[in-house]
């Protein structure tokens, strides 16, 4: 891997004639109405290495082979949509451009870990959304409402910053080992959606919540691998959130 | 084929679909039918803000607001419903509030404010700080919420159905909405929904450009649904560009990042903003910094070895300000063009990012089949309708406020309605026109490719329909949308199958595409004046004698299935404000 040269931006080989060189994507490819087996697929493309995985993915797509599959919408990272197996490490398609991920040798773009693949690199999310819903993610409140806003100082509002950033893409859960081994188990995504309400001054719930998440397949079933804090792609410190969670959890205070 | 009855019907879950659903789901039965998972909608990338005069942080009034809505709208904008919009923004904000909304905060723990284009003190005084915000992500935490609070009121969803046509029955000489008929993606099942009333919350179509700050699944299917079935759209002339896209890719940078302080320069380091808007300056409204970006670049000041951007300069902001308030935005210039904002400027271009037409509404959502009829049990909200709150021109954080708004009221309406209604029969064979569609395409042999035609598509509008038009581009856009339409009936897919066949969406996309493609130029050729986001280099000025009226567009098809638009026109609704000149 090393010996590939990449892009150092400000080098000034800008300006050099054309941008484009060829890339080969090593896509695995799956669907039950042709077969049951999933195999690998090689496409060569010419790409401006600044583009997108997703811009890969689309020239094939568009120009080469009309039914590979996968979802996208907003094409920079925002909406959570293609989170996929990129070399070996769970991104965002959308947000990794070709530069940073050595396009001298074969990309491999596979379907995320631990949830059904439904057609090429289209999982079923519906476990992942379950898990999600399962933590009560929405503020709850008690007594009376006011008739302005809820007061909040800014201290607290930055509490829960980072993980009201979420996009609910997947790319942490499905990164994480004793999620492949075990889906039962909720998952960082589900505990960071957890932690967004459970730190929230203005919720009351937090008591409930932190029942939930001291399941048996609830927080301490995380072993700490980071896998899923490497994997955000909206920088969340994910597994310091989960070590919030079952801090307060053996605390009571949050 | 299978038949499902509700009460009440959303298409699309974005923040118009949601707020709609969380009205809907309260007083009927209801479902929500959306091509994406609710969290992957557009609203989720709305950076900037969502306006009230909530007078938190300086003297603010909802008038102020009214006013500033019709003027940025160029006086296209229906005064009854832009006093609405700006009335009903308090309490949307205090909902979202209340919903669980984690808004910035000002010292006293109220919700903090700031500046945004063409919002202004009495009446254009000075610039006014109105714009609710978190941090740069305030449409993915209204989406959040928003689903969030779905969840909780047990909101039923129908993920990754697109709904491709529009049921309607014509009772006792009166078109009633009878349902809509959906195509499952998991397994190319349609669906046939009949409902005793619909929303389409279906969003944008800004696809048929190709820069642009639209998602790819912007396509206009709402819209272009109700048009096939001989329903107007109405002022889908406007389009706005908005000033600040990451060059070439049309990634939006938010206005907030000038209501924060930051400068568009040209080549020679200018601001040039102050020539054209001596008061507002970088703030001026949309249309405005647009055109005078692309002044600056056509008279040689553009930046770069092809002089065809300019800059957006924030490294004079404390970098701990930049983190603060537009972390997002400076994590797209890093990862997308591997530039450090905090040192160097950021080459930007004018991007395709606001339908301001749409699927003509009155107040209540309420669908219009001509100037004053509506359809019963057919509403729409967000962007794929047309109020008119936004006429020529929307201002920055107008949108986010009119989907909730909006939203709201649709889904309340179409919920009453629905208590009250019977169901309207559905049309002998529900399925056939989306089971043809589908069949055809999937077996067409022809030599058109998706992609080929939809890069012509996108090329075209760009060339000719974009900031500045004259009636020889806009021609040279109709005849080559024709081309393209023609051609079109020639496309073919390579996925054959029925599981998850995105090939066969992508083509239904395009055929949408490029029929509101057609409407938008039809509608821009016979608008010979300039007004907001429609700027006609031949007709440089406003023409209120002539053109003070929205346009309505109707397709039309004649006894040998050939087809074309016609174009009527609708009076502008004006309450307090008469039309003046537009000065920023
Ligand atoms: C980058 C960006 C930044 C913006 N920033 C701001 C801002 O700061 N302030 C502001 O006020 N406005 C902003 N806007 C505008 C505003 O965000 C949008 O106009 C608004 O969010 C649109 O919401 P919507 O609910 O109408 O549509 P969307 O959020 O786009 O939702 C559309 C929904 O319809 C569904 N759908 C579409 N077609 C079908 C179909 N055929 N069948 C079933 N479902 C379908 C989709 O799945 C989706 O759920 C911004 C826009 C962009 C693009
Ligand atoms: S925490 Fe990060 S990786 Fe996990 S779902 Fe949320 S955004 Fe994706
Ligand atoms: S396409 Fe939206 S996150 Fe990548």
């Amino acid at each position: 891997m090393s010996t590939a040269t990449l892009d150092k931006p400000g080098s000034g080989s800008q300006q050099d004639a054309s941008p484009y060189i060829t890339v080969v994507f090593r896509i695995r490819r799956f669907n039950p109405e042709v077969s049951d087996e999933a195999t690998w697929q090689d496409f060569q493309v010419e790409i401006d290495p600044k583009e997108r995985v997703l811009d890969g993915l689309h020239k094939i797509k568009w120009d080469l082979d009309g039914s590979l599959t996968f979802r996208r919408s907003c094409a920079h990272g925002i909406c959570g949509s293609d989170a996929m197996r990129i070399n070996g490490k769970n991104r965002l398609a959308c947000k990794t451009l070709i530069k940073d991920i050595n396009p001298h040798k074969p990309i491999t773009v596979e379907p995320i870990k631990g949830l059904t693949v439904l057609k090429d690199l289209v999982v079923d999310m519906d476990p992942f959304f379950q898990a999600y819903r399962d933590v009560m993610p929405f503020l709850i409140t008690k007594g009376n409402e006011p008739t302005r806003e809820r007061l909040q100082s800014a201290e607290d509002r930055e509490r829960f910053d980072d993980t009201t950033k979420c996009i609910l893409c997947a790319a942490c859960t499905s990164s994480c080992p004793v999620f492949w081994n075990d889906g039962q188990y909720f998952g960082p995504a589900a505990i960071v959606n957890a932690h967004r309400f459970i730190f929230d001054s203005r919720d009351e719930a937090g008591e409930q919540r932190l029942e939930i998440l001291n399941d048996k397949d609830g927080v301490w079933r995380c072993r700490t691998t980071f896998n899923c804090t490497d994997a955000c792609p909206r920088g969340i410190e994910v597994t310091k959130a989960i070590q919030e969670v079952k801090r307060a959890l053996i605390t009571r205070r949050f | 084929m299978k038949i499902h009855k509700y009460d009440t019907v959303i298409v699309g879950a974005g923040g118009a679909g949601m707020r709609a659903a969380i009205e809907a789901t309260k007083r009927s039965r209801t479902a929500v039918l959306t091509k994406l998972y609710p969290t992957r909608s557009h609203t989720g990338a709305a950076q900037g803000g969502m306006a009230a005069a909530l007078a938190n942080v300086e003297e603010d009034n909802w008038e102020w607001h009214t006013f500033d809505t019709v003027k940025g709208g160029d006086y296209l904008v229906d005064q009854d419903a832009a006093e609405i919009l700006a009335k009903e923004a308090i309490d949307a904000v205090l909902d979202l509030e209340k919903m669980g909304l984690p808004f910035n905060r000002t010292k006293d723990g109220t919700i903090d404010q700031r500046r945004f284009g063409g919002h202004s003190r009495n009446h254009g005084e000075a610039p006014v700080r109105r714009s609710c915000y978190a941090a740069d992500r305030t449409g993915h935490m209204i989406l959040q919420t928003l689903y969030q609070n779905c969840v909780k009121e047990g909101v039923e969803f129908f993920n990754e159905f697109y709904v491709l046509d529009q049921l309607i029955t014509e009772v006792d000489g009166v078109k009633k909405s009878a349902g809509v008929v959906a195509y499952e993606l998991a397994t190319g099942e349609i669906h046939v929904f009949q409902a005793k009333s619909v929303i389409y919350a279906s969003g944008g179509t800004g696809k048929f450009f190709k820069v642009t700050s639209n998602a790819h699944t912007l396509t206009g299917d709402g819209q272009a649904a109700c048009f096939r079935r001989g329903l107007p759209l109405e002022d889908m002339e406007f389009f706005q560009f908005h000033p600040t896209g990451i060059w070439r890719m049309g990634i939006l940078l938010t206005e907030g990042a000038r209501g924060e302080g930051g400068i568009l320069r040209n080549k020679d380091g200018e601001r040039f903003m102050e020539k054209y808007a001596p008061v507002m300056k970088d703030l001026a409204s949309r249309d405005v910094v647009s055109r005078s970006i692309y002044t600056e670049i056509r008279e040689g000041r553009g930046c770069g070895p092809e002089g065809d951007h300019v800059y957006l300069d924030l490294t004079h902001l404390p970098p701990e300000q930049l983190d603060a308030k537009l972390p997002d935005i400076t994590e797209f210039a890093r990862t997308y063009l591997g530039i450090e904002p905090y040192t160097d400027p950021i080459p930007i271009q004018p991007t395709a990012h606001y339908a301001m037409g749409g699927i003509p509404t009155n107040v209540q959502g309420e669908v219009l089949a001509d100037n004053d009829t509506v359809v019963p049990g057919l509403y729409a909200a967000g962007e794929v309708a047309c109020v008119s709150v936004h006429g020529a021109n929307r201002l920055g954080t107008n949108s986010l406020l009119d989907i909730n708004v909006f939203g709201r009221r649709a889904g309340i309406a179409a919920a009453e309605y629905a208590q009250k209604a019977d169901y309207v029969e559905l049309p002998e064979n529900p399925a056939e026109f989306v089971a043809q569609q589908v069949e055809q395409l999937r077996n067409s042999t022809g030599s058109e490719r998706v992609a080929e035609l939809r890069r012509e598509l996108q090329e075209t509008m760009d060339a000719n329909v974009m900031v500045f038009r004259t009636e020889q581009t806009i021609k040279t856009a109709v005849e080559k949308i024709a081309e393209l339409r023609e051609r079109y009936k020639n496309v073919s897919v390579q996925d054959k199958g029925k599981r998850f066949n995105t090939d066969l969406l992508e083509a239904i996309e395009l055929g949408n595409l490029l029929d509101l493609a057609e409407v938008m130029a039809v509608s821009a050729l016979a608008r010979k004046e300039s007004r907001g986001g429609h700027y006609r280099e031949d007709y440089p000025n406003r023409d209120d004698v002539n053109f003070m009226r929205h346009t309505m567009a109707y397709r039309e098809v004649d006894s040998d299935g050939k087809d074309s638009i016609r174009l009527d026109y609708k009076p502008v609704v004006q309450t307090r404000y008469q039309p003046m000149e537009r000065k920023y």
